[in-house]
C-alpha cells in the first residue's frame, strides 16, 4: 500500500534520473549568491524542481533579479497561482510561482506564505505583463491583495460575489449533509 | 513596494482596491482627436466571430480601435475546485473540457502528470500509442483553426475540406476510447485498451488519404492574395512581448522564438522521433497560419514513425494500486476485485508532493501543478492554461487596426473558451 513513507525514495529516484540536478545546483548556487543563504528556506527538489521558500519582502526583488539576471536567464513567467493551508497559523495562505529559463531550461518554484489576515503580495505586472490576468485570477479564488496592480478586479467569477471560492473553508458539497458520511469515500 | 503588515493597512487596501474597482472607466477616452464621439461596440459574449462565449468591449473610432476591455469567465466551471474533491481517475474528464479541440493531449497530459507522481513508469507501447493519438489530436486543433481563420476571412470551402478531416480524427478516437469530442482517453499508467484493428486500419487508411486534402487546402490559402492581404501584418506581435506575456505554443513560435515543450522537455518517448520546429518571424496571423499549417506536417511525420516503430508489449504498467483491472478479471479473479473495489472506494493514497508537468498542448505549453498531501484527491491543482495567458495580450494586438483585422486576429490567437475559462 502506498503509505505517505513511499513518496520520498519517489521522489528521490526522480531526481536522480533528472539530468537536471547539476543544473539545479547551478541555479541554487546562483540564488544564494545574489541574494544571500538567507532569503530562501525549505530548499528542496520534488521530482526534480528546485523549490524553495521566501519572503513576500524579497519576492519582487527576487524575480526581478533572475529576469535581469544574464547567466541563467530566467526571465519567462510560466504560471502562478494561490493556495490555502488553513492548519498553518499565520501562515495559510501562499502564491506559487514557476519561472523557467528557455535558454538553458531550467525550471524554478518559488513559494511564498502569509497570513490570511493579511493577504498582501507585491504585484509582479511592472516585471511581467502576463502576471496580471494570473494575479486577478489569485484575487478571485483566495483574496489575495496585489498593492499596484492595474486592475485588480475579479476575473472568473462575477464581481459581485462577495467571497473567495477556492478558500479551503468554502466545502464543495453542504457540509451539514448528515445522510452522506464521508467514512468510505475518504476525504 | 512596501508591504503592509498591520491589519488595518490590509483593510485599507482592500478598500482602496475596492474604490478603484468601483471608479474604473476602462474605456476611456470617449472621444477622438478631433473631438468626435467615439462608438462603444460590444463584440461578444455571444457573437459568430469569436468561436467562443468571451467578450471584447470595443471603443471604436470609425473603423479603427481606440481600446478594448476582454471580459471573460462566460463559462468557469470551477475545475480547480472541482478537482480537489475528485480522485485523480476522476478529474480526467475535466480535463477534457478544457481545450475541447484536443481532449487527447489534455487527457494525457494529466494522467502523466499523476504517473510522475506515483512514480509509474508506462510501457514503451503505451507512450508510442499515447504519441499518435496527442498528435493527431494537435492536427485536429490546428484544423479548426486554420479553417475557421479560413471562413472569418470569407473562404468556407477550405474550412468544408478540414471538418471532413477532422469528422475522420474523431472516428478514430471513437474506435480508440468510444469518444468523440470529450474522449476521456487513456488511463493513469497506460492505456485502457489497445488500439483494435479497425483503429489502425482507420489510421492507416487516413494517413494516406489526408496528405492530399492538406496539399489542396495549403494550396488554395498559402499564396493566395485576398487571404493574405487580409493576414500578413495583422495582429502581430514581437517575441519580446510575446515571451513577457507568457506566449507559448504556435503564436510564440510565429513569432520567432523555437520553444517547444515536445524539444525542451521530452515526455512520452518524444526523444525518439524526428520532427522540426516551425517558427515564423513577424509573429503576424499569416505566421501563425503557416506555422500551423507546417506543424500539421510535423505531426503527421511523427505519427508515421510513431506507427511504424510501434513496440509490442502490454498497453499498461503494471501498477494494480492505480490501473482499474480488466472488467472480466474482477468477475472471475479475487486480487482483480480487491485491486478494482479499492480503487474504486478511494482505499488507495497518492504520496504527499508536488508535481509540474507540462505538456505541449496545441496551443501551447499546458502545465499541471498537482499538490497532493496524500489523500485520493489532489491537495491544490493548478492548470496553466496556454489561452488564458495568452488572451490577455490580445487588446495590445489589436489596438490601431480595424474591427475586421481583430476578427481574424481572435481566430489566428486560437482562443478556446474551454481553456479560457476552465
Amino acid at each position: 500500500m502506498a503509505d505517505q513513507n513511499e513518496s520520498i525514495p519517489a521522489q528521490e529516484e526522480a531526481a536522480a534520473k533528472d539530468p537536471a540536478a547539476q543544473k539545479n545546483a547551478q541555479l541554487l548556487a546562483l540564488l544564494h549568491r545574489l541574494f544571500g543563504e538567507d532569503a530562501f528556506t525549505d530548499v528542496e527538489e520534488p521530482y526534480g524542481l528546485l523549490t524553495a521558500t521566501t519572503t513576500r519582502e524579497r519576492i519582487h526583488d527576487i524575480v526581478a533579479g533572475l529576469q535581469q539576471d544574464q547567466e541563467l536567464q530566467l526571465n519567462f513567467l510560466t504560471t502562478m497561482c494561490g493556495m490555502h493551508f488553513p492548519e498553518r497559523e499565520g501562515q495559510e495562505l501562499g502564491m506559487v510561482y514557476h519561472l523557467h529559463s528557455l535558454t538553458q531550461n531550467i525550471r524554478l518554484r518559488l513559494k511564498i506564505f502569509f497570513p490570511i489576515a493579511d493577504p498582501v503580495v507585491p504585484t509582479l505586472t511592472d516585471l511581467y505583463s502576463t502576471a496580471n490576468w494570473m494575479e486577478r485570477e489569485a484575487f478571485d479564488f483566495y483574496g489575495i491583495i496585489f498593492p499596484g496592480h492595474p486592475n485588480l478586479i475579479r476575473i472568473l467569477n462575477v464581481e459581485d460575489m462577495d467571497y473567495h471560492p477556492m478558500r479551503k473553508e468554502y466545502a464543495l458539497e453542504d457540509g451539514t449533509r448528515e445522510d452522506k458520511t464521508d467514512l468510505f469515500f475518504g476525504r | 513596494m512596501a508591504v503592509n503588515d498591520t491589519l488595518e493597512g490590509t483593510h485599507k487596501i482592500i478598500e482602496e482596491a475596492r474604490e478603484q474597482q468601483a471608479r474604473i472607466n476602462p474605456l476611456a477616452p470617449t472621444v477622438n482627436d478631433f473631438n468626435q464621439e467615439l462608438t462603444t461596440l460590444n463584440l461578444g459574449p455571444t457573437h459568430p466571430a469569436t468561436h467562443g462565449i468571451f467578450q471584447n468591449i470595443l471603443q471604436m473610432d470609425g473603423e479603427r480601435i481606440v481600446s478594448g476591455v476582454p471580459t471573460i469567465g462566460y463559462i468557469h466551471r470551477a475545475f480547480e475546485k472541482i478537482a480537489e474533491r475528485r480522485p485523480f481517475y476522476q478529474i480526467t474528464p475535466l480535463t477534457d473540457r478544457m481545450n475541447y479541440c484536443s481532449s487527447p493531449i489534455n487527457n494525457m497530459g494529466w494522467h502523466m502528470t499523476v504517473e510522475k507522481l506515483l512514480g509509474v513508469e508506462v510501457p514503451k507501447r503505451a507512450q508510442y500509442m499515447r504519441v499518435i493519438l496527442m498528435e493527431l489530436a494537435r492536427i485536429s486543433d490546428h484544423l479548426i483553426c486554420n479553417g475557421i481563420l479560413g471562413v472569418d476571412t470569407g473562404a468556407f470551402t477550405g474550412f468544408l475540406y478540414l471538418m471532413d478531416e477532422r469528422e475522420k480524427i474523431y472516428e478514430i478516437y471513437e474506435e480508440v476510447s468510444g469518444a468523440r469530442l470529450t474522449t476521456n482517453m487513456g488511463r493513469v499508467g497506460g492505456m485502457e485498451r489497445d488500439f483494435t484493428p479497425v483503429a489502425l486500419q482507420k489510421l492507416r487508411a487516413w494517413l494516406k488519404s489526408f496528405p492530399a486534402v492538406m496539399t489542396e487546402f495549403e494550396k488554395m490559402f498559402n499564396r493566395n492574395r485576398i487571404f493574405m492581404d487580409r493576414v500578413v501584418d495583422v495582429g502581430a506581435i514581437s517575441a519580446e512581448r510575446a515571451l513577457n506575456y507568457g506566449f507559448t505554443g504556435p503564436n510564440l513560435r510565429a513569432a520567432g522564438v523555437d520553444y517547444d515543450v515536445r524539444v525542451m522537455n521530452p515526455y512520452s518517448s518524444y526523444q525518439d522521433f524526428e520532427f522540426e520546429i516551425p517558427v515564423g518571424t513577424k509573429g503576424d496571423t499569416y505566421d501563425r497560419f503557416m506555422v500551423r499549417n507546417e506543424e500539421i506536417w510535423q505531426s503527421l511525420r511523427i505519427i508515421n514513425q510513431a506507427l511504424e516503430n510501434l513496440p509490442e508489449g502490454p498497453y499498461h504498467a503494471d501498477a494494480p494500486h492505480y490501473y482499474l483491472p480488466p472488467k472480466q478479471a474482477v468477475y472471475k479473479n479475487m486480487e482483480a476485485l480487491i485491486y478494482h473495489f479499492k480503487i474504486v472506494m478511494g482505499e488507495i493514497d497518492a504520496p504527499v508532493g508536488e508535481v509540474y508537468h507540462s505538456v505541449e498542448g496545441g496551443n501551447g505549453e499546458l502545465g499541471f501543478y498537482l499538490v497532493s498531501d496524500g489523500g485520493r484527491t489532489p491537495y491544490r491543482l493548478h492548470f496553466r492554461r496556454p489561452c488564458f495567458i495568452y488572451y490577455q495580450a490580445y487588446t495590445e494586438m489589436v489596438v490601431g487596426q480595424t474591427l475586421s483585422d481583430a476578427i481574424v486576429t481572435l481566430s489566428s490567437m486560437n482562443v478556446i473558451a474551454g481553456e479560457l475559462d476552465a
